[in-house]
């Protein structure tokens, strides 16, 4: 029992970070029908937006008022990242055949990637670390450290900020797409673009603002994972946006809980393959395995994912 | 639909990647230049991770190679010839290391490899060069059967005559952490992890094997997978049995965190593993808690040896940017014998193609004195030299605790 009990808070830290940056894919789909691809690389410039922040402002400061900032630098960074993308790679290519933004996306992804990993070590004037290794990433006051003991279920506090943390962007989310104005204007374009225009609403607008939101998530699972894992590097987001992406078509790409259900269920999945499968198909190195096994039966049984996909596939 | 794209993109991204590697190895010659006037040029290989997670150990055998040649330039060992580097990264990818190997094969001028870090990229680099007669001098390969053959416990067998190796085995290097964890440290139970790697596998297997002949018991056997960056779940699974220590077989990318992140779970407990944890990364990268935790290394401490202050004094002058890390003195050693055996087939050699197989046959009668202690080959291409040390981290600094002949 203590097991399930330790294995489904793991689950629940790592799906908590996948649901983050899957809330940036769905997004996205649900208004343009794009897969971003580079979204993963959202993510990791995010976690090295916070890194960068914390060398220029505060090196050698753990305390938790730094934090804060510490987010706050790494959505500025990734809210830019995504919304030059959007505005130099994909805007250019709304109307093309879907194959090319599609690849688009990739070749973004792998631009990035490359990008961190040969400049992040030579900005002039920063003394920043080398990237093509492994970094590591402050550990702040209160949100690392020791870690709660609940009966003989360690919980770790970087866990608590991830969970917390995904609680606080829906509860934000929700908020922003039932009740502001650009939110419901987000939900008309889903719907129907064309019709959404002639109402009046400002369709480039909506879509920049999509990218900025699963940007902004994005980036504060950044911050989480760096906490979490100590350490950041310029592959991170490679991993990562696959099994979020993952997540997104299990929950329903399209529809935001679905990324959120999806996610939570995607990293519960993956921690308990570990403990209970046991023999030659069991422990760590086929979590992945069965974590795919689970997206094909659940497509074969529901090809809409688990809440089903919101939009109207129109291409 | 989305279902079709996962697939299309799943698929596109894995060739991109693929892509991505394939074209990333990159070459730095730098080449010595000093008059090179009538010579005729050989040059030494470097196949070594210069860019990637392990690019630490990799910079440090690439530096230390360029030394000894410099030096024997500035000499002039061998008569008539001028010897030059030409270092490739191999990315620590068995894929990428084969390219390198390739691409040394067929540069006439190479006589010789000093490489690799590690043992799987070896194993593809290893036919490579065989097929050539270049001589392959490994100063980290740790693990067995690159000399002895797939069998080695039972029928050891050499399996390429063109490969040997300045470092101690893991046949050697497992069974000694076990012998330090039980008879030195008092510790009975232990778990096990490792990443699936030749090199991380190789090691638990070696150690698992002596630590339960000595008395001692496994009570816990895992693995997880070097990509990954969290392993809570790993971890959750062997707490609940009580390891008095973790023997983690693997590299510092990824043992330091593991290490971090299993006491952030509440095992505090130390981590013990091989040469491949012994880097000053793995301080940086396993934080504050890395204290205690304990690492076997080939060889005594470099900056201890008498013999090797020569070596670090030369290397600290040679300006280079990276420190000369766990494998510097063992390369700066391989190099040395190359060169030696050099010595015998360049003499009378009209090109470097030519002296390669000679070359190959004078290695194993190469003998002197290294940095790291005597310097000779047995019938297998092994080290003659079995010392090796336990390190363990204190304060943020590796501390030798123990320096040993194994028995």
């Amino acid at each position: 029992m203590d097991a399930f009990a330790q294995q489904l808070v793991n689950g629940l830290t790592l799906g908590s970070l996948y649901a983050l940056i899957a809330v940036g894919y769905t997004v996205v789909y649900g208004i343009v029908q794009l897969i971003n691809f580079a979204h993963g690389e959202v993510f990791m410039i995010g976690a090295f937006g916070a890194l960068s922040t914390w060398l220029v402002l505060f090196k050698g400061q753990t305390g938790l008022w730094v934090l804060p900032i510490m987010i706050i630098g790494a959505i500025i960074a990734s809210v830019v990242t995504a919304v030059l993308m959007e505005r130099i790679a994909y805007r250019p290519l709304r109307n093309a055949p879907r194959l090319a933004p599609l690849i688009t996306a990739i070749g973004i992804s792998v631009f990035l990637q490359e990008f961190v990993r040969l400049f992040y070590g030579r900005v002039p004037f920063l003394d920043f670390p080398d990237a093509k290794q492994k970094v590591p990433f402050p550990q702040i006051d209160v949100v690392t450290g020791k870690a709660f003991e609940i009966g003989n279920v360690t919980i770790q506090r970087s866990a608590v900020f991830t969970v917390g943390a995904l609680i606080m962007c829906a509860a934000a989310l929700w908020y922003f797409v039932n009740r502001t104005k650009m939110g419901r204007g987000m939900q008309a374009v889903s719907q129907d673009p064309d019709t959404a225009r002639l109402m009046g609403i400002n369709v480039d607008r909506v879509i920049v603002v999509a990218f900025a939101i699963g940007a902004a998530l994005a980036a504060i699972a950044g911050v989480a994972q760096g906490l979490q894992v100590t350490n950041i590097n310029f592959k991170m987001g490679f991993l990562a946006g696959l099994k979020a992406f993952t997540a997104a078509v299990l929950g329903g790409i399209g529809n935001v809980w679905g990324a959120v259900v999806g996610g939570v269920t995607l990293g519960i999945v993956e921690a308990m393959a570990v403990q209970f499968i046991p023999g030659t198909f069991g422990g760590s190195p086929w979590k992945d395995v069965w974590a795919f096994a689970l997206l094909i039966i659940v497509l074969v049984f529901r090809p809409q994912g688990l809440l089903g996909a919101k939009v109207v596939d129109r291409a | 639909m989305p279902q079709r794209s996962v697939v299309m993109i799943g698929s596109s991204l894995v060739v991109a990647s693929l892509a991505l590697t394939g074209c990333g190895s990159r070459s730095s010659d730098s080449g010595t230049s000093s008059d090179s006037g009538s010579n005729k040029v050989a040059k030494i290989g470097v196949i070594a991770p210069l860019s990637g997670d392990l690019a630490a150990l990799g910079k440090g055998i690439q530096n230390s190679v360029d030394l000894a040649i410099k030096q024997a330039n500035e000499s002039k060992a061998i008569p008539g010839w001028t010897l030059e580097i030409s270092a490739q990264d191999d990315e620590a990818k068995p894929d990428v290391g084969k390219n390198a190997a390739t691409k040394l094969a067929s540069d006439k001028d190479v006589v010789g490899v000093v490489g690799t870090l590690n043992s799987s990229v070896a194993q593809s680099v290893q036919p490579v060069l065989a097929a050539a007669d270049i001589t392959q001098v490994s100063p980290a390969n740790t693990n067995p059967s690159l000399t002895q053959g797939a069998d080695f416990a039972t029928a050891p067998k050499r399996t390429y005559a063109t490969y040997f190796r300045t470092c101690t085995t893991d046949s050697i290097q497992g069974p000694f952490a076990a012998q330090y964890l039980f008879n030195t440290a008092g510790i009975k139970e232990v778990a096990t992890v490792h990443d699936k790697k030749t090199y991380g596998q190789g090691l638990v297997e070696a150690f698992t094997k002596e630590f339960e002949k000595l008395g001692g018991k496994v009570v816990a056997a895992e693995t997880i997978n070097p990509d990954d960056d969290k392993y809570d779940a790993v971890i959750s699974k062997i707490k609940p049995a009580n390891p008095a220590a973790v023997y983690y077989g693997g590299e510092y990318p990824q043992g330091a965190p593991f290490s971090q992140q299993m006491k952030a779970a509440g095992l505090n407990v130390p981590l013990m593993g091989g040469d491949g944890l012994y880097s000053g990364k793995y301080m940086e990268l396993a934080g504050a808690t890395a204290d205690g935790d304990l690492a076997t290394s080939v060889g005594a401490p470099t900056d201890t040896l008498a013999s090797a202050k020569e070596f670090v004094d030369a290397y600290g002058k040679g300006g280079y940017a990276d420190p000369y890390e766990a494998y510097g003195a063992y390369a700066y050693d391989a190099a040395n014998a190359i060169i030696e055996a050099l010595k015998t087939s360049l003499k009378d050699a009209k090109s470097a193609e030519e002296a390669r197989k000679a070359t190959v046959e004078a290695m194993s009668k190469v003998k002197f004195s290294g940095v790291t202690g005597d310097v000779a080959f047995d019938e297998y291409g092994d080290t003659t030299s079995r010392v090796l040390t336990v390190y363990g981290v204190k304060g943020g600094k590796w501390e030798a605790i123990k320096t040993d002949a194994f028995k």
